[in-house]
């Protein structure tokens, strides 16, 4: 087998330029995802926020070829750690798969295999990737157990997959990623299924393993609590293309997008009794997408422009950027709010 | 106050709907060694016209169940539930026709609670058919109706459930609940399935519901935030029990649970102010146990800061905390031994 190339020194953990993703459908080409730029910097927790239908999971699913059957992936720049992906052979894509990307999907139970120890399962990917003899595996996989969290690691590591709680089975499924070591972490929804306090305890995991392990995070969500509470820097994604970007603060707190400040305001506890502002109609089909601005049948701020031309994803602010031809307008209408109120 | 709400919340009286010490024990283990799970274990819960009341709990504690018992769907195995003072516990015929009538439930996943070969007019109305109420015609000219009180177009009788997306569908399940004009809805998780942009519009309609129909409504969330917005009433459930009970802005500004505590204290919250909240969250320690095989006392007891032998060794009963040194009196119920000094703790915490 040819080595698996390494990272290049000071290259960010993930660049994506141009990222299109399209299906051959009975119903004809879905357009899923659509020129999506996107950097991850080693250590740093990118999150990309987006709900059903954004192209968000596809999005993410391509970097590690798995974007699935029928899906035409193309980019100018799709790059781990330095190193091209596209165009890999399946081989080649296997091994940056677990060696240079680890994967968290959002179903633990279906993730894992229900006839294998969790020990068996982990100790297989060292034992493949790594030749790791079987003792050895088997003690570094306790190691892995000890290090997500799970008690008792030495006793658990011979346990199934159904022994375990949900939360504990996403902790499995968080050690499995991380066992060879990868500059890039992809968590795809790692906590919508579980309750919130072990959504609490997964969300510091993942937080603590980018600072004590330097490893860059990109974190599929929908939940805006979620992004404030734990990324760095956000992509907002709608329709398959990102229409907001910047540092996770700023964002959530002066959007320049209206979707954007719309999804902040749909929020209960902004609300307090308040009737909650609510975004007219739902995300439109990836088979129907709006021509123009693909938010404007939604958007207040709307205007014949923006139903002919699609607004480019532009630089608003150092470090920000918005897809809108409305963004200024936004801006000083927040303003006007704050100043009047 | 002139809202339509208050005069219905002032209107209160009588309870339309009541449960006291609800039990549901489902079987569990093999055939060799059978076992029985007390999903729910004596819950107690009353509902006014046009009332709120919110169900918050963790997987498991059995807020699901205790909603298919409020609607009759299953029977309780103790206890006593009430509709309008009428006892009907038992779900003999009568006891269902009524609870048929007048408590309706709205479920979770608007994606496979509708039979996708049925047209929308079918769906609304089947319940006016199934108790054999008006004709064709009449329940046609109702199905439009319906749908024009959850805000959809008429026209839309004639379409499938599938040509609507998840918000739309959803208001499709609250039509259809309404049919019988009940006084009770009981909303279970009714809009976890739908995307954050969606949520606020059937938050706003079960809230409008309430205004304008006078309808008391059971909504069951693991969302906090959204309970927190409709709620009047909130009862926490624990393992199948309720372990706070009392008015929402009391129970979320200052719970008298450490349970609730935690809950709120590991919800992320969306407000710049809070980030870091969950690295300074009360941390639970271990799982949330298993309802086969639960801790003795207070079932918390394992997982709680406060605890001591006393926790291990004694039920706490619902009570009201006792209001001697405390700057508030406290208005909802906690089952906890340490309800003061809970309160003590959250008071010395946050200097006013």
């Amino acid at each position: 087998m040819p080595p698996i190339p390494s990272p290049t020194p000071g290259a960010p953990a993930l660049t994506v330029r141009g990222l299109s993703v399209d299906f051959a459908t009975d119903h004809g080409l879905v357009r899923a995802v659509r020129s999506v730029d996107l950097d991850v910097a080693p250590g740093e927790l990118v999150a990309l926020l987006g709900e059903s239908g954004s192209g968000k999971s596809v999005t993410a699913r391509s970097v590690l070829g798995l974007a699935g059957a029928g899906a035409e992936v193309s980019a100018d720049v799709l790059e781990v750690g330095g190193t091209p992906v596209l165009g890999l052979s399946p081989d080649g894509l296997r091994r940056i798969r677990g060696e240079r990307v680890g994967l968290v999907m959002q179903d633990a139970l279906s993730a894992l295999n229900p006839v294998l120890t969790v020990g068996e399962q982990i100790a297989e990917i060292l034992r493949v990737h790594r030749g790791v003899g079987r003792r050895a595996a088997t003690a570094r996989a306790t190691e892995l157990l000890a290090l997500v969290g799970i008690p008792a690691p030495a006793r658990r590591v011979r346990d199934h997959p159904h022994q375990f709680s949900g939360g504990m089975r996403q902790r499995i499924l968080i050690a499995m990623a991380i066992a060879l070591e990868p500059e890039l972490l992809i968590a795809d929804e790692p906590t919508t299924a579980l309750d919130v306090t072990v959504q609490a305890q997964v969300l510091e995991l993942l937080d603590d393993l980018r600072h004590r392990l330097g490893m860059a995070v990109l974190l599929i969500t929908h939940d805006l609590g979620v992004v404030m509470e734990t990324s760095d820097r956000v992509a907002v994604m709608y329709a398959g293309r990102v229409v907001e970007t910047g540092p996770t603060t700023e964002v959530l707190s002066s959007p320049r997008h209206p979707y954007t400040e719309a999804l902040l305001r749909s929020v209960p506890s902004r609300a307090g009794r308040d009737r909650l502002l609510t975004i007219p109609g739902s995300p439109p089909s990836p088979t129907a997408v709006p021509p123009g601005c693909s938010f404007h049948p939604r958007c207040r701020l709307a205007v014949e422009h923006c139903r002919d031309v699609r607004p480019d994803l532009l630089t608003v602010l150092p470090g920000r950027a918005a897809a809108c031809h409305r963004s200024d307008e936004l801006v000083e209408e927040v303003r006007d709010v704050v100043t009047v109120g | 106050m002139s809202s339509p709400s208050a005069e219905v919340r002032a209107a209160g009286g009588e309870p339309v709907l009541e449960a006291e010490g609800l039990v549901k024990t489902f079987r569990a283990g093999s055939v060799l060694r059978p076992e029985r799970v007390r999903a729910v274990d004596g819950v107690s819960l009353s509902l006014r016209p046009g009332e709120v009341l919110g169900v918050v709990g963790e997987s498991g504690c059995g807020k699901s169940t205790t909603a298919r018992m409020l609607v009759g769907l299953d029977a309780p195995d103790g206890g006593r539930l009430l509709y309008r003072g009428e006892d009907v516990t038992r779900l003999r015929v009568r006891d269902r026709r009524l609870l048929r009538r007048g408590v309706q439930m709205i479920f979770q996943d608007p994606y496979s609670s509708l039979d996708p070969r049925m047209s929308v007019a079918d769906l609304v109305t089947e319940p006016l058919a199934a108790n054999r109420r008006g004709d064709r015609r009449s329940r046609r000219s109702r199905a439009g109706e319906l749908l024009e009180l959850v805000g959809l177009d008429p026209s839309a009788m004639n379409r499938y459930a599938h040509q609507f997306s998840g918000g739309q569908r959803q208001r499709i399940g609250v039509a259809r609940a309404l049919a019988l004009d009940p006084d009770v809805l009981v909303c279970d998780e009714p809009v976890s399935a739908l995307d954050v942009s969606v949520q606020a519009q059937v938050v706003n309609l079960i809230d409008d519901l309430r205004r304008t129909l006078g309808v008391a409504v059971v909504f069951i969330a693991h969302d906090l935030s959204v309970v927190e917005h409709v709620a009047d009433e909130v009862a926490v459930m624990y393992l199948g029990r309720v372990v706070e009970h009392g008015p929402a802005d009391a129970v979320f500004s200052a719970p008298t649970h450490p349970y609730t505590r935690a809950l709120l204290s590991a919800t992320p919250s969306v407000e710049v102010a809070d980030r870091g909240r969950l690295g300074r969250r009360r941390l639970l320690k271990g799982e949330p146990p298993s309802p086969l095989d639960p801790p003795t006392g207070c079932t918390f007891h394992p997982r709680c800061w406060l605890a001591d032998e006393r926790c291990s060794a004694e039920v706490p009963l619902l009570r009201r905390p006792d209001a001697v040194g405390l700057p508030l009196v406290p208005t909802a119920r906690a089952a906890c031994h340490h309800a003061e000094a809970l309160l003590t703790e959250e008071t010395a915490a946050t200097p006013a």
